[in-house]
């Protein structure tokens, strides 16, 4: 597992480098969720294959809160989807890499995000063809917990439900902060385990910094029969960067050169312990 | 007088009465053999007419009740597996209500997705208002990569059926509701993208489009011998067929447009784009809602009163030609 915890962290040093080149972006998030990133593609919860990247049978991911693709980007990166100098075009002009993804906008992308609430009815659509088709592969769909908010989300909940697609896991990156501040300030979504179990969601609850607890996570989440999964996965958003973890202002933009050279200083500490 | 290549019915006075819909929903029944085409209903399954489709192919049918934002995105999914779906609601509410999922989830990746509203215009007329569609092509025609179509009847949308089916990529449809008199025929020509010349005439070109075909037909055959009136069908009116527009507009410098639609952002404002783009100048009326909403009544009556009538065609057509 360490070897997966220094991974994660130097996806994050790739994050703080994508966003402190273009001066824009989401950091807290894709920070707080790169331990999970990690563990998905590195570790190997998903089957992919950068070498093959549509191939039929594979496992499709699909990133519902588009603003964390920094994360998604560098990772792919790390698994040779695309190669890793072309992160420093995120957001610029002429670029695959999309400041929110577009779909097949690169190897891998499979979909297309922005708007919350969006990315959650593609990946159900996708697991019903699944399910109906008998195919073995699953679908993972990514979400915000502020996405939670978005009325879409709930409808979509209701269908997963009643098509009972035991082959979507939905992960929440329930790290409390969103745009306008906490969500429990902005828009309280608490008790929400108990509203995702009365829609008819199996729910785990994971440290999202622990990757080997998300990686049994998983291992449960297999044996689920019948129902869709919903992983909360408890984060902190900034997480590596003590002067970021926690902030909400952290949560739309992007590093100056100053606190880029201080971040990427204490994820380079880590990295050496 | 009418074009013979287009054969349309023998006589306007001889004309069936028959729904959109029903030609809908048995050309998607038909459709059905093709297993890449998969239908979405959003608690209008009768209405919509996609329930025998439902019937006889259960595997590929999805109603998802009440909430058309997730049908559309769910649409997109079942898209990105190569399906090819059918999406099916009211107008006032696919593509009104799900605008932002049509862009996004179907739109910016061209996902293979049939965005078909029913009840279009008039159509839920006792309804009232905010279940009528005066606005649904002026939303959806700056969307970039959808094709936008509109049928004149029952048999016009059969055809059409078949061709947004074999079409790869989004297209939306819309249907206006009441039976309706069947003006086209099995034999009458139909290509996507394609304007059709129904009556040939010199003075006015009046372009047409979805029920007011009927509606203009029946005006240019009133005014013959008085005013020699061109009728142009445009069932796709995105991509716009601007050749034959232009066409018509130079023969007759004088355009009248009529749809069942807003008279700003709908088809009037469409060939208006195309003419001021060429350089094309024309005197121009446009036959639509007024900028204002409907209210309860029945469609027929509404269309008198908000002016989408064969007579509203007669006067505007009168006006420009100075008769």
């Amino acid at each position: 597992m360490s070897e997966l915890h220094e991974k994660a962290d130097e996806i994050r040093e790739e994050i703080i480098k994508m966003l402190v080149n273009v001066g824009s972006g989401h950091t807290g998030g894709a920070l707080g969720a790169a331990d999970f990133w990690t563990a998905l593609y590195l570790g190997g919860l998903v089957r992919v294959d950068p070498d093959n990247p549509w191939d039929e049978a594979r496992d499709r991911v699909v990133l519902s809160a588009g603003h964390y693709c920094p994360a998604q980007y560098a990772v792919l990166a790390e698994m040779g989807f695309f190669e890793k100098k072309e992160l420093m075009s995120l957001r610029q002009i002429n670029s695959r890499l999309q400041g929110h993804p577009v779909v097949r906008c690169l190897p891998g992308i499979e979909n297309t995000s922005g708007p919350l609430g969006q990315g959650i009815s593609q990946a159900v659509g996708m697991a019903i063809v699944g399910k109906r088709e008998r195919k073995q592969w699953r679908v993972v769909c990514f979400m915000g917990d502020g996405e939670q908010q978005e009325g879409q989300v709930w409808e979509a909940y209701m269908l997963a439900s009643k098509e009972r697609l035991a082959n979507l896991t939905v992960v929440i990156d329930r790290n409390n902060m969103q745009i306008d501040g906490r969500t429990e300030e902005v828009m309280p979504l608490e008790p929400l385990r108990t509203k995702l179990e009365t829609f008819g969601m199996e729910v785990f609850e994971v440290d999202g910094h622990e990757i080997g607890s998300i990686m049994e996570t998983f291992a449960k989440v297999r044996m689920v029969y019948e129902r869709p999964s919903v992983i909360l996965l408890h984060t902190v958003p900034g997480k590596g960067v003590g002067f970021m973890e926690g902030l909400v202002e952290w949560h739309g933009k992007a590093p100056s050169a100053a606190e880029a050279v201080e971040a990427l200083r204490e994820l380079g500490k880590t990295e050496d312990d | 007088m009418i074009n013979p290549e287009m054969q349309l019915v023998e006589s306007l006075d001889k004309v069936e009465v028959k729904a959109m819909r029903d030609g809908y929903g048995e050309a998607l029944l038909e459709l059905g053999k093709d297993e890449r085409l998969w239908v979405l209903v959003a608690d209008l399954m009768e209405s919509t007419r996609v329930k025998d489709f439902a019937k006889k192919y259960p595997d590929r049918f999805v109603e998802l009740g009440i909430a058309e934002q997730n049908m559309m995105g769910v649409a997109a999914g079942m898209a990105l597996e190569g399906k090819a779906v059918f999406v099916n609601s009211f107008a006032c509410f696919s593509p009104g209500r799900n605008y932002d999922q049509l862009r996004v989830s179907v739109c910016v990746g061209k996902a293979n997705v049939k965005v078909v509203g029913g009840h279009a215009g008039a159509g839920n007329g006792e309804d009232g208002a905010n279940q009528q569609s005066f606005e649904d092509v002026g939303m959806v025609r700056s969307l970039p990569n959808l094709m936008v179509v509109s049928p004149a009847d029952y048999e016009q949308v059969k055809r059409a059926t078949r061709a947004i089916a074999a079409h790869e990529g989004p297209v939306y449809m819309r249907m206006t509701a009441p039976a309706r008199p069947v003006v086209t025929s099995k034999m009458t020509p139909f290509v996507l993208g394609k304007a059709q010349v129904l009556r040939r005439g010199g003075e006015v070109g009046l372009i047409v489009s979805g029920a007011m075909v009927y509606e203009g037909l029946r005006a240019a055959d009133e005014l013959s011998g008085k005013v020699d009136v061109e009728v142009i069908n445009i069932h796709t009116i995105k991509p716009i067929d601007e050749s034959e527009i232009i066409r018509v507009a130079q023969k007759c410098k004088r355009i009248v447009v009529a749809e069942e639609h807003q008279i700003i952002g709908g088809l009037g404002s469409a060939v208006a784009e195309v003419l001021v783009k060429e350089g094309v100048g024309v005197k121009m009326k446009m036959v639509g809602m007024s900028d204002v909403f409907g209210e309860s009544g029945k469609p027929d009556e509404l269309l008198v009163k908000y002016g989408m009538s064969k007579e509203a065609i007669i006067k505007a057509i009168k006006e420009l030609a100075g008769k």
